[in-house]
């Protein structure tokens, strides 16, 4: 096959930069350790939310010095809590499941983002640094009322932070 | 000479007057989805408003699978037709089989397309608004989904139909090499037939059971993975036709010939081989994927750019090659010697540069970890509204310009609104798209009606959300007027008289098929290998969704619970026994 010689010149840059790319996305992943969400949040029955320990009554839990667990129920279409309360400058883990249909969770202006599927525990961690406000999003749509879908993520400096209600202020 | 000016619908009128056919559902498709299109572009951006937002979704799914599925298949259906009848030199072997499929896939629009508008109207109950990707539970009501099925069906038979042409061609043609743009229909069939094996279990053996009542629910992470199966795939089969033109038609239109027909055959064999085992790229921030999968979906992709970027480095060294043809010099200068004023050239030139803007955008969709920030969001769609929209939308106009006259023997209604249509329609999707990107990256998200929230605002980092907004709404209104030039143009051209000489030939590539290899044409081998690749990359992602969540869910019920229409056998047994008398 006669390939001329800016076409192979052509072809060894193309190999070189899909090549560029995947080492970027694997240094990402490995050296600066962003990582995805996956299937560690595991299962649920998205009918029998209520009868689950923790999702029947979302909210933040604190699991250590620092660390935040946040279980959200996504439903049509509103998000439980709202607003969610955490600290400043802590480690918060998101554990967000679906009653119903496929929603989806994204912390504006933030890299937080995830899908939010029936039946699938979305798990995601991010660090909590600046106090502010920040909206949330369902931008998966959800019915003829997915529009309405918003919620608040709060985020309040450390001394104002009341562990004992669950992050529902 | 009269024979060399002789037109595809002078030598197969039959043939001519199904692609014809095809185009016109095409184009019928087309004006329908661009005035949806409009309606979503006025509403988001809040200008000017006259639904209320929760029919916004029924807009939005009509102008989805109008767009994507009936304009762009029913396109390829009929430029593929025109394009194996035309390189074969052959007729279809049963031309009324032919007719069969056309017309099969005809029913299946017109029911899945009456099923999505019926939306509009509650009082009846029946509706499908559940876009373009008809995630569960989200539910649509049967119809929506037998539509589909009797659509698939139509292609997949217009591939039987192609092959078949094909096979008798090679009975009496056993040593020749298959003909450049057969070649690429078979490949472009075979990488549908992988394609669809995802879609079709989803629709037959979950969604379409669950929507009739027979099963209680479905795993929805797994009909999803199924729709992304084909959902990545599919768009490779709305590329491949314009890609067709680009590298069979756009060099003679340049005023050369194809740099290499040996590299055409490769390119469109990589599409069969890695279009498929890419899917799990539109799930990079699903729950229930272990990160593994999601990476090897990544590195596929990856690789996926390479027929495009090989494509990139032809149609260009194509149109130089043209330019030179016809005395253009210097490093650059050569751009001004092609031919600008011809509507099909200008229209696919413009095409083919979007293209390369949205395969930039696309290379950061597909970057797993970067993903995150655009996942969802306006992006997106300002992505894909550059690729299908543009780059193979814009393509198939463009060709029509080329290929009216040849089908109908009349010459086009003006040339000058040809031109300006293809220009108007690259200009309104740069600011279209432009804004889409830039929003986007702001976490402004797609498919809502509303998306000015009450609880906060998006931030820009320069200009304003007011700013973005405007630059969509004009964008798209001048979208729709380059569709209505279009169309208007076309219909115009069917007053014009019949004439004599409106062919046209396709020259030969520089470098012709005896260049390349004959494995190339083995269509065995390739369509074996795509689906070893399908099974490496899908095999452990779907044992492992249907071992974790079960093959029919942990639950969930379907949404809209209350469509009307809905099928209980019980209540149909209890009919039957009535009517015939019998006791329960």
């Amino acid at each position: 096959m006669h390939i001329h010689q800016y076409e192979k010149l052509w072809l060894g840059m193309s190999l070189l930069l899909i090549v560029g790319f995947i080492a970027t996305i694997t240094y990402g992943a490995v050296g600066v350790g962003v990582s995805m969400v996956d299937d560690s949040g595991g299962n649920v029955d998205p009918n029998s939310l209520d009868e689950h320990p923790e999702f029947s009554d979302p909210g933040v839990e604190q699991v250590g010095e620092d660390e935040y667990e946040a279980y959200v129920v996504a439903r049509q279409f509103i998000f439980q809590p709202d607003p969610i309360v955490v600290p400043a400058n802590s480690t918060v883990t998101f554990y967000v499941t679906s009653a119903d249909v496929i929603h989806g969770f994204a912390v504006v202006g933030t890299n937080a983002n995830t899908m939010v599927i029936p039946g699938e525990v979305a798990e995601i961690t991010v660090e909590v640094n600046e106090a502010g406000e920040y909206g949330i999003v369902c931008h998966e749509y959800c019915g003829d009322g997915h529009h309405t879908m918003e919620g608040v993520l709060r985020v309040v400096p450390e001394g104002q932070y009341n562990s004992s209600d669950g992050g529902e202020q | 000479m009269s024979v060399e000016r002789e037109t595809f619908a002078d030598r197969y009128p039959e043939e001519a007057e199904l692609v014809r056919r095809s185009f016109l559902v095409a184009f019928t498709a087309l004006g329908l989805g661009a005035l949806f299109g409009i309606i979503q572009a006025l509403h988001r951006t809040n200008v000017l408003r006259f639904i209320p937002s929760t029919d916004y979704y029924t807009v939005l799914t009509a102008h989805g699978v109008l767009l994507v599925i009936v304009f762009t298949i029913f396109y390829l259906v009929g430029l593929y037709q025109w394009a194996v009848t035309r390189s074969l030199d052959r007729s279809p072997t049963n031309i009324n089989f032919t007719r069969a499929w056309l017309t099969l896939m005809t029913i299946g629009s017109v029911i899945t397309g009456l099923t999505i508008l019926l939306g509009f109207v509650d009082q009846i109950g029946i509706s499908a608004d559940v876009l373009f990707t008809f995630y569960a539970p989200l539910q649509a009501h049967p119809l929506f989904y037998t539509g589909l099925v009797v659509f698939i069906i139509g292609t997949w038979l217009a591939g039987v139909d192609w092959f078949r042409t094909w096979l008798h061609w090679k009975q009496d043609n056993p040593d020749e090499r298959i003909p450049l743009q057969t070649f690429m229909v078979l490949t472009t069939m075979i990488m549908w037939y992988v394609a669809t094996i995802g879609v079709a279990i989803a629709v037959l053996f979950f969604l379409l059971p669950w929507s009739l009542g027979l099963i209680e629910t479905v795993n929805p992470l797994l009909t999803r993975t199924l729709f992304w199966f084909f959902g990545h795939p599919v768009v490779y089969f709305w590329l491949l036709p314009a890609y067709m033109l680009w590298y069979t038609v756009l060099p003679k239109l340049a005023g050369g010939r194809l740099f290499s027909d040996p590299l055409a055959r490769v390119v469109f064999v990589l599409f069969v081989l890695l279009s498929t085992p890419v899917g799990i790229h539109h799930q990079y921030v699903d729950p229930g994927i272990a990160e593994g999968f999601k990476f090897i979906a990544m590195t596929n992709t990856m690789f996926l750019l390479l027929p495009s970027l090989l494509t990139a480095f032809t149609v260009v060294a194509s149109m130089e090659h043209g330019a030179r043809q016809r005395g253009g010099e210097g490093l650059f200068r050569w751009l001004t010697a092609l031919p600008w004023r011809d509507p099909a050239f200008t229209g696919m030139a413009l095409a083919g540069l979007m293209f390369a803007a949205g395969g930039f955008s696309g290379m950061i969709n597909a970057g797993m970890n970067i993903n995150y920030l655009v996942h969802n969001t306006i992006w997106v769609p300002g992505h894909f509204h550059l690729t299908v929209g543009t780059a193979v939308a814009l393509t198939m106009m463009a060709g029509t310009y080329w290929l009216w006259p040849q089908l109908t023997n009349r010459r086009l209604y003006s040339r000058p609104i040809g031109l300006l249509q293809v220009v108007m329609w690259f200009g309104g999707m740069a600011l279209m798209s432009n804004s889409m990107h830039v929003a986007g990256l702001y976490g402004v998200p797609r498919r809502t009606a509303e998306p000015q929230y009450a609880g906060f605002d998006f931030q820009t980092a320069f200009g304003s959300i007011a700013e973005l907004n405007v630059q969509l709404a004009v964008g798209g209104t001048l979208l729709f007027v380059s569709t209505l030039l279009f169309l208007g143009n076309l219909a115009l051209s069917l007053g014009n008289p019949k004439v004599d000489g409106l062919g046209q030939t396709l020259p030969e590539p520089l470098s012709g098929p005896d260049d390349s290899p004959r494995v190339l044409d083995n269509m065995k081998l390739w369509a074996g290998i795509a689906l070893v690749l399908v099974l490496l990359a899908y095999a452990l992602p779907l044992g492992a969704i249907v071992q974790n969540g079960g093959l029919f869910g942990t639950g969930g019920d379907a949404y809209p619970v209350s469509v009307l229409g809905r099928f209980d056998p019980g209540v149909g047994l209890d009919a039957v026994r009535e009517l015939l008398g019998v006791g329960r």
